[in-house]
């Protein structure tokens, strides 16, 4: 159990490459944090560095009181699960387990106790003979988790963990990992590029971009309230509308638009926050004609074209609208729903 | 397993392609093989006809084990060859894992290594003449300072401890390369993840990646020992010719020498046979441990 902080964490490779920009960040007790962002953006060097496999060029890291700048993998009490799992390919399932408690000098007792509560806990304790090779996917990763929880770390560390399960396990595992995360109360920093994993397993959501982060909040905070174009961009699918506030300006009535600073060029409208519904009091209404429609199930989304705006807009809506592919539709949007951005800086200005 | 068929329009073509295969086999290897098989259970007549080859069933073989130089070049042989594939596995072992920790001049160290493999066995074997040399070479030289008389035309142990050396100087480059590519197969998380776990430097190696090495060390002891035993006649030929006082006279060399030099050839064909069975012995115990190779 420990806080983790990082103080104006850098990271610049060898030849030049500078892959983390001055990262803050403060870490709570117990706390799930998600990386998140795309491929080369930092997020796995970051993570490295708090593991201690990637040297810290510049800054203080902290994992409770102790500055863990300098101190080997082994000292930092930190476990890791591997995107690839790194099970010991030789070694059975209970050795897999105990090789840590091993290196770590624990009573034989102990280390039995302990792997067989913790084989209990990810249901694989009638494999804790076979190897590593013997099992499927889904049970390498109990393994590799089980790794990580025999030693009671003060941190979970996960390197996109779910990536290796095919689509309905990642679903199974990911609930998995979040109730026994809150269930043992250990600070765990997560890596992931899946937008939909960041949402639903952080407490808090860490978007980077370049080496540097673009926005830290609760998923929702995110979501309702991104602060730059990018975390407006990655986070929610399908992405958020973006248009030109001219555009919008040469379509609705001034007065609509108001409220919003002269520096907002750019207009961020969410796909559900399209509504078929009668126009309010002054709701924005937006007429197009139907590119393309996709129907989900659930949902549909529905590709459309504003005349004087040269790319798609999604629609998303709750049901399957009866139209026609090609057939001009009219939708309401909320004053409130507007996203406004300065294009140049891509920061929100309101 | 997918399989690509060929088919030939003519009857003869694929047996003319494999003809010249076949045909060396057959008078390079079957042919000499029946010859020795024979050969082992006559005593050899004259040079003349006067006195004729006679049939002398297993006395060929009764007499080799109870010759007390063969015996003595049984010891030689297996003390040579235990040195050699110790010291170029060790070595190479620890040649490889030196140049996979480098990351830009890797390329460069591993041709460096290889190189010696490119030169011939009696050439090496003259080169390390040289180097030992009690009059001109500099090893005795250097040796000298530190107080050791260096002699193997006199002193067994250094003979023997030259020839170990000279062969397995060429063997290190074989088994540098396997050794380098097992551990180049070793997914780094793996390290990685043992580092976490709390294993020193030392101990990775010895509890993840010795383990994990170990059909490539195993199929290369096979290979060693049967390069020691067999491939190092021109190292000894051109070093020590198996002397001094039969010191380094391992099996190879002493069936060269019984037959060719002093042209004893049933007790030469005897030799042959038994070194034949030992290539049998080792060739099995290859094949079967391969069916299994992975022991993980």
């Amino acid at each position: 159990m420990a806080t983790i902080t990082m103080d104006n964490l850098c990271k610049v490779y060898t030849g030049g490459v500078q892959a983390v920009t001055g990262v803050n960040l403060d870490i709570a007790d117990g706390e799930m944090i998600v990386l998140v962002g795309p491929s080369g953006c930092g997020k796995s060097t970051l993570l490295r560095m708090v593991a201690g496999l990637e040297t810290i060029t510049d800054g203080t890291l902290k994992i409770g009181e102790r500055v863990v700048n300098a101190l080997e993998p082994a000292e930092r009490d930190i476990a890791m699960v591997f995107q690839n799992y790194a099970l010991y390919p030789h070694m059975t399932v209970f050795n897999n387990l105990a090789y840590g408690l091993k290196n770590r000098g624990f009573k034989k007792a102990e280390i039995d106790r302990r792997v067989r509560e913790a084989a209990q806990m990810l249901e694989i304790g009638q494999f804790l003979d076979r190897k590593p090779r013997q099992l499927s996917g889904g049970q390498r990763q109990r393994v590799a988790m089980g790794r990580a929880l025999v030693r009671e770390p003060a941190a979970f560390l996960f390197d996109e963990p779910l990536s290796n399960l095919d689509a309905k396990l990642r679903v199974q595992m990911r609930v998995e990992i979040r109730q026994l995360q809150r269930r043992l109360g250990t600070t765990s920093l997560y890596v992931t590029h899946d937008q939909l994993e960041a949402m639903t397993m952080a407490d808090r959501l860490v978007v980077l971009n370049g080496g540097v982060i673009e926005q830290v909040g609760t998923p929702m905070d995110l979501y309702s309230h991104p602060e730059t174009t990018f975390v407006a961009g990655f986070i929610g699918s399908p992405a958020m509308n973006m248009l030109p506030a001219d555009f919008l300006r040469a379509k609705v009535a001034a007065e609509e638009l108001a409220h919003l600073p002269a520096k907002a060029d750019l207009i961020g409208i969410r796909p559900e926050d399209f509504s078929t519904a009668p126009p309010g009091e002054g709701d924005l209404v937006l007429s197009g004609q139907l590119l393309l429609l996709e129907p989900a199930g659930a949902e549909s989304h529905l590709h459309m074209r504003f005349e004087g705006f040269d790319k798609n807009v999604v629609v998303r809506l709750s049901h399957v609208p009866a139209a026609e592919e090609g057939q001009d539709l009219t939708f309401s949007v909320r004053r409130a729903a507007l996203h406004p951005f300065d294009l140049e800086s891509g920061q929100r200005v309101a | 397993m997918q399989t690509k068929r060929m088919t030939f329009s003519g009857k003869w073509l694929p047996y003319a392609l494999l003809a010249p295969q076949v045909i060396i086999t057959l008078i390079f290897f079957i042919w000499p093989s029946f010859q020795a098989l024979r050969q082992s259970v006559y005593r050899q007549g004259d040079a003349f006809g006067i006195r004729p080859d006679t049939f002398v069933w297993f006395d060929n073989f009764k007499a080799l084990f109870a010759d007390p130089l063969y015996l003595n070049s049984l010891k030689v042989t297996f003390v040579f060859s235990v040195g050699t594939t110790l010291l170029s596995m060790s070595v190479a072992l620890l040649f490889a894992v030196m140049v996979n920790r480098m990351i830009r001049s890797r390329d460069s160290y591993t041709t460096f290594l290889v190189w010696p493999y490119a030169i011939a066995p009696a050439i090496a074997g003259v080169l390390w003449w040289f180097i030992f040399n009690p009059s001109i070479g500099i090893m005795p030289y250097m040796l000298d300072m530190v107080g050791y008389d260096w002699n193997h035309r006199r002193d067994g142990n250094d003979a023997m401890i030259m020839v170990i050396i000279a062969s397995a100087w060429r063997q290190i480059s074989y088994n540098f390369l396997f050794f380098l590519a097992g551990l180049q197969s070793i997914p780094h998380s793996l390290i990685e993840a043992a580092a976490i776990d709390g294993a020193s430097r030392f101990k990775r190696f010895w509890t993840i990646v010795f383990p994990l090495l170990s059909p490539i060390t195993f199929f290369l002891l096979v290979i060693n020992i049967v390069y020691a035993m067999f491939d190092t006649f021109g190292v000894i030929h051109a070093t020590t010719e198996g002397g001094p006082a039969q010191a380094t006279n391992i099996l190879v060399y002493k069936v060269y020498r019984d037959g060719f030099v002093n042209l004893n050839f049933g007790s030469s064909a005897a030799q042959s046979v038994v070194l034949m069975g030992i290539v049998i012995v080792l060739t099995v115990i290859q094949f079967r441990y391969i069916e299994r190779r992975v022991n993980y």
